[in-house]
């Protein structure tokens, strides 16, 4: 899923990557692409890990991780990482997703469960901001149900904000009319993913 | 003369008054004034509203200052985290109240509030349950939820280097709301890793110009969060 969301990271794109599978997408962009990776804490230009025992705890990503930071990065506060964001100049954010629905809404912030505690973070920021949303994400929860669906359940992180989706199974557009394959994933069957998928999922063109 | 530094944490925090509003810079660990913090607990003042990203870790800094009970409300965008009970247990017995607000839209607030700006419209959280309640109007075809500037009584900020005029500059991705926190507070508190002479630091690399700061302590090896969590200190 990484990989295949990397491939469409065009050279010289300025990228901010969520926590977890979308952090992925940056060690497989191909080679010969220079892309800059933001991070809305307050760095563009951020690197890989640190080696043990090198890193700064000053230096760290969205998810609190050390990092590096690449030749030519430079920091900012956060209200600029947030102009950056709000203004329309990040090219594109990957995002996981709990829900997608087939006019575009994400959910990933809340279950809308009573007992959790509500932690929204830089999301409906960057969804509402950034010029591209991607999400990549398994295509069913890990108890099977269908993350694509027609309305979401839960609490929007933003609505109408996703045009892709790439998952275990395959790689979803979200056009004007719903869900459009775009690709299946290795060895798998349009009808597969059509029956995991909660909403009408309209095959390739002939 | 202009002199803005003062010898202990503790005189800088001493005149923060029961219900005042705390701005408190940092990005978990990083950037946090875990020194100004312990200073504001064993100072005292309760009824405490506090704006800062996240809820703290462990039982230090702003986990402590939580955990000591002084802090009536949290204006937070993330206040989970991982390896920290203090806040879940404060919030789901009602000890606390909670204003959730997206992290852009937090520090755009604070930045609104430190330029006297009382309201902007943003696109972000609309159509979503944080839009509850507030006005919303329609530029161009799109949506957009009104926000209020935010401003502080006071603002404790942690930078790598200061000089007397309370000219800033900080150490990497520990900028995060610093800058933006002491435009936005009457009193800016700053805990400087160290004081330099004034001339020293470059005029063109000087991020946070004096003008937003009322005070600097020099904290010449600062705690890290981490390590006192890991060494599982509680304060005080």
């Amino acid at each position: 899923m990484a990989k295949r969301a990397a491939f469409d990271i065009p050279d010289g794109a300025y990228v901010n990557l969520g926590i977890g599978i979308p952090e992925l997408v940056a060690k497989y962009v191909p080679e010969g692409r220079e892309v800059v990776y933001h991070t809305e804490n307050g760095l563009l230009g951020m690197g890989p890990s640190p080696a043990d025992g090198e890193g700064d705890p000053e230096l760290i990503n969205a998810g609190k991780r050390q990092i590096t930071a690449v030749p030519g990065a430079s920091y900012f506060h956060h209200a600029d990482s947030f102009v950056m964001i709000r203004g329309g100049h990040i090219d594109i954010c990957v995002l996981g997703a709990m829900q997608v629905s087939e006019t575009g809404d994400l959910a990933n912030w809340s279950t809308g469960s009573p007992d959790a505690i509500p932690a929204v973070g830089g999301a409906m920021d960057l969804v509402a901001g950034a010029n591209a949303i991607r999400v990549v994400t398994q295509h069913c929860t890990r108890d099977g149900q269908p993350k694509l669906v027609e309305a979401c359940s839960y609490p929007l992180t933003g609505a109408g904000v996703v045009k892709r989706v790439y998952t275990d199974l395959a790689v979803v557009d979200i056009s004007g009319d719903g869900f459009q394959l775009v690709e299946l994933a290795p060895g798998i069957d349009f009808e597969h993913v059509r029956d995991l998928t909660a909403a009408e999922l309209r095959p390739l063109p002939n | 003369m202009i002199d803005k530094e003062l010898p202990t944490a503790a005189e800088a925090v001493a005149d923060v008054f029961d219900g005042a509003t705390v701005m408190i810079g940092g990005f978990g660990e990083a950037g946090s004034p875990i020194e100004l913090i312990h200073a504001l607990i064993d100072q005292g003042a309760s009824g405490l509203t506090v704006v800062n990203n996240n809820a703290g870790s462990g039982e230090v800094g702003l986990a402590a200052l939580l955990k000591s009970g002084r802090v009536s409300k949290l204006i937070c965008s993330y206040p989970r985290t991982a390896g920290s009970r203090v806040f879940p247990d404060l919030y789901r017995s009602g000890r606390i109240e909670l204003e959730l607000v997206p992290q852009g839209t937090l520090s755009e607030r604070i930045r609104a509030g430190g330029a006297g700006i009382p309201a902007f419209f943003t696109p972000t959280a609309v159509g979503t349950p944080l839009q509850d309640g507030k006005e919303t109007r329609t530029f161009d075809g799109r949506d957009y939820v009104m926000e209020h500037g935010l401003t502080a009584d006071f603002a404790l900020v942690k930078c790598s280097r200061a000089d007397r005029h309370g000219n800033l500059v900080y150490n990497k991705t520990a900028r995060n709301f610093g800058p933006v926190m002491a435009t936005a507070a009457t009193t800016t508190i700053v805990q400087a890793s160290e004081i330099v002479d004034i001339g020293v630091l470059d005029p063109e690399a000087v991020v946070t110009p004096g003008i937003f700061v009322s005070r600097v302590v020099g904290v010449a090896e600062p705690a890290l969060e981490s390590e006192l969590v890991a060494r599982g200190v509680s304060y005080p």
